[in-house]
């Protein structure tokens, strides 16, 4: 046995941390990584028997060697598969775990510093807010990601300054070999900052598997905005393991549009917000359209901790072939958030009789002066909407579309960018057309 | 334009018409009446395509295409239209666009570019005043929220937006107020022509004083029992249905 063992990716990283070259980042740095791994090292990759692993099982995935840190070629390489039509925003790509590429438009934005997260680390925000926010959860994929990102994006938008349009980061998965890469992203806005950032996720025709483990950390400090919009529309050879840990500062305001479409045989995204100040107010909104054989499992937790705040989360997923859906909502109110008032809803269609979905909305009240709900549904298609659609003469393709346009419409309906609403309208037309 | 032979149709394992027969003639209205459990609505939906009946036996044409054979969507393509008795709401998904999809799916089907945007429109327009229908409800989502007289309105909307030959109106009268049935039976007659047909089912005769059939046939047990000019109609409901059973028997023989 102990040959299966040398060979799978734990082992790989047990040495990768070895080997290590960290002489030329500042000693703050190399402990933090330290402490990371050895946490990492302590309790391992996450098994089904871990309650918020129950349904998604990471074994064979994690069983396998990888190549680490492999070097692809980026002359030449095509992300039209990140494009959204008619959509203007500065672009930033990265390449499997090795590269970021940062173009011209990015410098002339005023009050915005985008750099690569290892260009980074003398910045005093990174100093301050680099794994002192995804790092108090106890998540073993955070802990390997601090211990062992190889890139990633910094994006610092400063005092007062709001971006003239979004930025577009393409995360593009490339490479003949089976690779495994992580990148790790700080974002952090200051005083009555805005910006929308727009992360699409593409994996390159004849990509091998490969498995990407990413961290984001955002903090918005007062009254700044962000508009966060994940768009996975990779392929079956890329599997993610996500986590976006959020903290948010007093009138911040936070809005996430997470979006799954058939593409990515494994995605696991964990989607946390800490409402520490008064008045702080956290959307995360989520369409997840799979198919085939894919799971895609949304974890999120808001943590109401001060008064007079507002939290507000819809998932919506729709399954088809074989494929599975998970959701835990987790809501938090401290004793301190009085006058909280937090929204979780989570509905499922499932489109067929092979597909799962499993659903956890979870709610801990521990103040008494809150307006708190949560529910979640799981149907079907209704027939007798179906063939009222028929009846009008409307093809059976046709009224399956917009019905299932019509379930996602709690959600589309918010999307504060009507190009990406737009864009994700006809994702998931193509996402059901496959059949 | 139709024509319906010995029509047999059962939902499971009942039976529920037992051999229909009836002809409409371009340019007609047939009114189908009946106690609870004839089987009118289940001719509605035979009609319609509706795939929890199955027919056994028998034959529906609509001037010699055979409606049996189609989707409800081909069905509705080739001029059959269902005004339902309980329209479905659909949120999320908007009158407008929904109106827009079948009025262009139908154009595809008979080989008609899509109706340009400004001609749409100036139909809609036209179209919504026949009903008394607002913008506002026009542009809301399908029958979210409507009362049932606004739900009905906006089935005889759609009715008026695309232009069918054959239309069946299942218990449309039903929860309709005095107004709102004035409104729609009025919205009906603008519409009928020498090119189209009407068949109306309902429980009362109140609907035909402000549409007048030219035909009203009594549907008993899965047939029709007696068929007769509009008269007829009143003679029901002085009677009842009672004396129906008798007359059944008789057939039966």
């Amino acid at each position: 046995m102990s040959t299966i063992v040398s060979e799978s990716l734990f082992q790989q990283l047990v040495t990768g941390f070895q080997e290590q070259e960290t002489a030329a980042e500042p000693a703050a740095l190399t402990a933090i990584r330290q402490a990371a791994f050895a946490r990492f090292q302590a309790v391992g990759f996450p098994t089904v028997k871990h309650e918020d692993w129950k349904y998604t099982n990471i074994h064979k995935l994690v069983s396998q060697p990888y190549v680490l840190n492999a070097d692809v070629a980026i002359d030449n390489l095509d992300f039209s598969a990140g494009d959204i039509p008619a959509l203007d925003a500065h672009r930033i790509v990265v390449v499997n775990g090795q590269y970021v590429l940062t173009f011209a438009s990015l410098e002339a934005e005023a009050g915005l510093t985008v750099k690569s997260i290892e260009d980074a680390v003398e910045e005093p925000e990174f100093i301050a807010h680099f794994a002192q926010h995804a790092d108090q959860t106890d998540s073993a994929l955070v802990a390997l990601n601090t211990a062992l990102y190889t890139t990633g994006v910094y994006i610092h938008v400063a005092k007062n300054a709001v971006l003239s349009k979004p930025i577009q980061i393409i995360h593009v998965s490339t490479g003949v070999d089976e690779f495994f890469a992580q990148t790790r992203s700080l974002v952090v806005l200051a005083q009555n900052a805005e910006a929308e950032i727009i992360e699409s996720f593409i994996t390159l025709a004849g990509t091998a598997k490969n498995f990407q483990n990413k961290v984001v950390e955002v903090v918005l400090k007062e009254n700044a905005k962000l508009q966060h919009y994940y768009l996975q529309v990779a392929e079956a050879a890329s599997n993610y393991t996500f986590h976006t840990e959020v903290y948010q500062e007093k009138h911040s305001v936070y809005n996430n549009y997470n979006c799954n479409f058939p593409g990515a045989s494994f995605v696991r995204h964990n989607i946390n917000v800490r409402l520490d100040a008064e008045n702080v107010e956290s959307h995360l909104y989520g369409i997840n359209l799979t198919a085939d054989d894919q799971l895609v499992d949304i974890h999120t937790i808001v943590d109401h901790l001060k008064p007079h705040c507002e939290s507000y989360e819809w998932y919506k997923n729709i399954t088809q072939d074989s494929s599975t859906a998970v959701f835990n909502g987790k809501i938090y109110v401290r004793e301190d958030a009085q006058k909280t008032n937090a929204f979780q809803q989570n509905n499922n269609m499932l489109i067929s009789d092979k597909s799962a979905v499993y659903t956890k909305p979870q709610l801990e009240i521990f103040a008494d002066d809150v307006k708190c709900s949560h529910g979640c549904t799981i149907g079907q298609f209704d027939n007798d909407a179906l063939f009222y659609l028929r009846a009008r003469g409307i093809g059976e393709h046709s009224a399956r579309i917009l019905l299932v346009h019509a379930f996602a419409f709690d959600v589309t309906s918010r999307f504060s960018n009507e190009i990406v609403r737009a864009y994700v309208e006809e994702l998931a037309s193509k996402g059901l057309d496959r059949n | 334009m139709l024509s319906i032979k010995n029509l047999h149709a059962s939902i499971g394992d009942k039976q529920i018409l037992k051999g229909l027969n009836l002809e409409v003639k371009p340019g007609e209205v047939h009114a189908i009446m009946g106690p609870n459990g004839a089987g009118k609505s289940t001719l509605g939906n035979v009609l319609a395509g509706r795939d929890s009946y199955e027919v056994t036996e028998g034959s529906a044409t609509l001037d010699g295409v055979d409606l049996l054979d189609l989707s409800p969507e081909d069905r509705a393509r080739e001029g059959v239209f269902l005004a339902f008795q309980y329209p479905v709401e659909i949120p999320g998904v908007s009158n407008i666009n929904f109106l827009k999809t079948a009025v262009n799916d139908i154009r595809a089907y008979k080989g008609l570019a899509p109706m340009e945007a400004k001609e749409f429109l100036r139909m809609v327009k036209e179209k919504q005043q026949l009903v008394e229908f607002s913008a506002n409800l026009a542009n809301r989502s399908l029958n979210e929220g409507f009362s049932g007289g606004e739900k009905k309105r906006n089935e005889i909307f759609q009715l008026a937006m695309l232009n069918p030959k054959l239309s069946i109106l299942d218990e449309t009268d039903s929860g309709l107020d005095i107004d709102a049935l004035r409104i729609v039976a009025n919205g009906v007659n603008q519409l009928r022509s020498e090119n189209n047909a009407f068949l109306v089912i309902t429980h009362y005769q109140r609907l035909l004083d402000y549409i007048v059939p030219d035909v009203v046939h009594v549907l008993y047990n899965g047939r029709i029992v007696k068929s007769g000019p509009k008269e007829l109609a009143l003679e029901l409901e002085e009677k009842g249905y009672d004396w129906l059973k008798e007359l059944d028997a008789q057939n039966a023989l």
